[in-house]
């Protein structure tokens, strides 16, 4: 391969290619091209950040508008993982700097973000050891205790996970490891993995990179509580999500009257979406940022529009919750924004 | 008072204008003398007029007749200091408080307070303010890890710059031969680690006592022109001042500190050397609570390494992937197993697959189904049809003496058939029925049926054969997948319809995928409330390319 392949131009072009090959799980197809660039002079870096992690995003936005079923998404990923792998195999560096750990929070598992983070600092010289997907809080301290890392990186991609991110995050600054924060969850410009007391935080695996050649301070300091949780609308909202869902789906069905005609699967789907709508909610008032609602409130009425479920069931289902948390006067405020965002939102476009 | 003013509270108290009896010079003299303050009063020119004993014994420099700002005094009287108020400044060995008031067009004064001893007490309580402060960051920050490292190199930090210029962690030697250090030389500088020799720590004065756990010796009683080179970082020059200090840990020695000071820094007093041995027994105690805890758990990770999920070997023809979630949560290993064995050299058969589940939860499942595994991989050497080998297994827990051996299971021997199909020899023992996804997305459940291991003497064993097409899966797994309470309601058990479904919308996935997918799914519905432990093992004939 010439080296003209270096040029953004024409690793916009192979990415192309990729993403046909992991479209079709094409496993050997999508290896054979990552190793071919790699070989043909192409650093590791570029590939894992300007070929696979662009595709991933692409795979995420067909995935979205029900352009690709589930099990090609996943499928997707799946190879995706091997590509990195087979990139990872080949450039085997011996590590020449400190220890890192890096981990998805509790529950996350868009683990591909991470994993490329993770691999990019082995390349930079770190000694990196990498969790992976869902990483339960008290499994990682014992971690953290065994190895003694110079700093933790924390990947959350969506913001429902906040919560659990900042436990973990408390955790590991508790027993005096600094976390760096990434991923979409924690905000495109990071605010709340300042919120939350994150010691450092990172829009791209390259500038996570950076940052951590920087430095982070040797022992996190102690942070001060999230004030506006004194009202306790989170804790009473997860407690009683059980039972708000439930009334929330009787409600939906005589509010919904094409509801009665749904099988149990479609029941499924439709509860799962009302448990999506209070996790925001609730990660919203964690945060306590109403954006993180109405941001979901968009983007899952594209989802389902793109799914034939028009946007009047999304508000529907917002008026309900709205109805229903009485006593919640901040949950309502950002219902009322949300039924807004359902009302003004565009269909997603691929 | 004259009666001419009115009495009342502007009236100005102070002054003597309109008495008959106005005080003498001699009078005033002798006022100015009994003060305790110095007063110095000076013409428009800054030359000295008059001075009380009091000002002359606080400064000897200042003469009548001469510039008042003569000599060492002249730190005491700054041109530019404001009217009327005061400031701090030393002279000599002594702090003053001086304070400057103008009185006509011609003269000012100034009046100085000896604060020396005041100073010296705040001194004294600002410096032990800064120990408390001190201590309590070193407990905060050394109560926090429980990695030795870590520890050690929190000791270092908290040192420089507060306790001296370097600092160096000698760490307890864990070999016969070598002896690893951690050193921090300056708040900016990183830290340092590294190896020596440990008879190399018998060059440092005092270190070879320190490490044997032998009470500190005085900063003076070290020579610290013997401090061999490997302590000190380069271009440090001459350590001035050296401290060795033991770190006692819990009964055994956790290393000593080494603190070293430039030449022209303060020397190690007997306060500081008394706040470095408070310093050193936390930090002992946390870097041997550490490397307790170290050893104990490389001991865990030695003994449970058999108890983990094995890694999925590369076989022809086929693609496996599983997952294993541990309901207790710093514990990767519980009651639910999967295993996959290959034939020795001399076995005939094919590969083997098996998931199992065993009586209870934890370590103590694991040992069990560490047992299990083990039992199985001896007996597949005699006995490798599954309808034969359930009823040996099912001897071999009856004959075990842990109460309680009770295991269900699926197991299954893996052949190649024609054009890329795998065929497999399915037998279940009291567990779940593995399901299968077909390739046009249907999903089956296999209809093996048996008993459950470690129960009953006689067992029934009902296999079935399986014939998977290229890209079909085969998925075994544990109850903790389909008894899991949760959903959106947090009441509803998941059950296996739900799975069934969840697998039908599978059809085409790479079988890592599968499983990543199944086990999202099952970690979802549960939201944080893990129960059981969950296991999945999928087998998927290779797809055709």
């Amino acid at each position: 391969m010439s080296s003209t392949i270096l040029s953004a131009e024409n690793l916009r072009a192979a990415g192309e290619t990729y993403l046909e090959r992991i479209g079709e799980a094409d496993e050997y197809g999508a290896v054979d091209l990552v190793l071919g660039l790699l070989d043909g002079g192409v650093p590791a870096e570029r590939l894992l950040l300007e070929l696979i992690a662009p595709a991933q995003r692409r795979v995420g936005e067909l995935w979205a508008a029900n352009t690709w079923s589930v099990a090609r998404e996943h499928g997707a990923t799946a190879v995706s993982e091997r590509a990195i792998a087979a990139i990872a195999t080949r450039t085997r560096t011996e590590p020449t700097r400190g220890r890192l750990t890096v981990a998805c929070t509790d529950g996350e598992y868009h683990a591909l973000p991470t994993r490329l983070l993770a691999e990019v600092l082995r390349l930079r010289g770190w000694r990196v050891d990498f969790l992976g997907a869902n990483v339960p809080g008290p499994h990682l301290i014992t971690h953290l205790h065994q190895t003694g890392p110079d700093a933790v990186a924390l990947g959350c991609a969506l913001a429902t996970r906040l919560p659990r991110a900042h436990a973990t995050l408390t955790a590991c600054q508790a027993v005096g490891v600094p976390v760096m924060a990434g991923g979409a969850g924690f905000g495109a410009d990071g605010r709340f993995a300042r919120l939350l007391g994150a010691d450092a935080w990172a829009p791209t695996a390259d500038a996570a990179a950076d940052h951590l050649d920087r430095g982070l301070p040797g022992f996190p300091d102690p942070r001060d509580a999230l004030g506006h949780l004194a009202d306790e609308e989170y804790t009473h909202l997860t407690r009683r999500r059980g039972e708000l869902l439930t009334r929330a789906m009787t409600a939906l069905t005589a509010a919904y009257p094409p509801m009665t005609a749904y099988r149990d699967r479609q029941l499924d789907a439709t509860a799962e979406d009302l448990g999506h709508i209070v996790d925001f909610l609730a990660a919203a008032l964690y945060v306590d940022d109403v954006p993180v609602f109405t941001g979901f409130v968009g983007w899952t009425r594209g989802v389902l529009a793109a799914r034939g479920v028009p946007a009047a069931a999304v508000q529907a289902g917002l008026r309900i919750f709205h109805d229903e948390l009485r006593d919640f006067p901040r949950a309502r405020h950002m219902l009322v924004q949300g039924i807004e965002a359902a009302r003004a939102g565009t269909d997603l476009e691929i | 008072m004259t009666g001419l003013r009115p009495a009342s509270d502007d009236v100005d108290r102070t002054s003597a204008a309109g008495l008959d009896h106005a005080p003498g010079h001699e009078l005033l003299r002798a006022v100015v003398e009994a003060g305790g303050e110095g007063v110095v009063l000076c013409d428009r020119d800054d030359v000295v007029v008059m001075l009380n004993a009091a000002a002359a014994r606080m400064a000897p420099d200042v003469l009548i007749g001469r510039p008042v700002a003569s000599g060492e005094a002249a730190a005491l009287f700054d041109r530019d200091h404001p009217e009327g108020e005061s400031r701090e400044a030393a002279y000599g060995k002594r702090r003053f408080q001086v304070r400057r008031e103008a009185f006509d067009i011609a003269h000012h004064a100034w009046y100085l307070r000896d604060v020396t001893a005041e100073a010296a007490r705040t001194d004294a309580l600002l410096a032990e303010r800064r120990r408390t402060r001190f201590l309590m960051e070193a407990g905060r920050r050394l109560s926090a890890s429980l990695n030795l490292r870590r520890c050690a190199r929190a000791t270092v930090e908290l040192a420089v710059p507060f306790l001296a210029e370097v600092a160096m962690v000698v760490l307890p030697p864990s070999g016969r031969r070598h002896v690893a250090w951690l050193r921090r030389a300056g708040q900016d500088q990183p830290i340092q680690e590294g190896t020596v020799p440990l008879a190399d720590t018998s060059l440092v004065p005092g270190l070879a006592e320190a490490l044997a756990g032998f009470p500190p010796v005085p900063s003076r009683w070290l020579d610290p022109g013997q401090v061999p080179g490997w302590v000190l970082p380069e271009g440090f020059g001459p350590a001035g001042h050296l401290l060795v200090t033991p770190l006692p840990g819990n009964g055994v020695p956790a290393g000593a500190l080494v603190l070293a000071r430039h030449e022209h820094g303060p020397a190690f007093d007997e306060e500081s050397e008394t706040l470095v041995r408070v310093f050193t027994s936390r930090a002992g105690a946390a870097i041997s609570a550490a490397a307790l805890y170290q050893e104990q758990s490389d001991t865990t990770a030695i003994l449970s390494r058999h108890l983990l999920p094995p890694p999925l070997p590369a076989l022809d023809g086929v693609e496996l992937a599983g997952s294993l979630r541990a309901a207790q949560h710093a514990g990767l290993i519980g009651g639910d197993f999967y295993d996959v064995y290959l034939p020795d050299s001399e076995g005939s058969g094919g590969p083997l697959l098996a998931l199992g589940d065993v009586c209870g939860k934890g370590a103590r499942a694991a040992v069990l189904a560490g047992q299990v595994r083990h039992a199985l991989r001896t007996l597949l050497l005699l006995e490798d049809r599954p309808d034969r080998l359930v009823p040996l297994l099912n001897r071999s827990l009856l004959a075990s003496t842990a109460p309680n051996s009770y295991v269900t299971m699926a197991l299954s021997t893996l052949a190649a058939g024609h054009d890329g199909h795998v065929l497999m020899n399915l037998a279940v023992a009291g567990h779940p029925s593995p399901l299968v996804l077909r390739a046009d997305g249907t999903v089956e459940e296999a209809q093996a049926r048996g008993s459950m291991l470690g129960a009953l003497k006689s067992i029934v064993v009902a296999p079935v054969t399986l014939d998977l097409a290229p890209g079909e899966v085969c998925l075994f797994y544990s109850d903790g997948i389909t008894e899991a309470v949760g959903g959106p309601t947090g009441r509803e058990m998941y059950g296996t319809q739900r799975l069934k479904a969840a697998l039908a919308t599978c059809a085409g996935m790479p079988v890592a995928a599968v499983v990543e997918r199944l086990e999202q799914i099952s970690t979802e519905w549960l939201a944080g409330d893990v129960q059981d432990d969950r296991a999945l093992l999928a087998v998927q004939a290779r797809p055709a390319r």
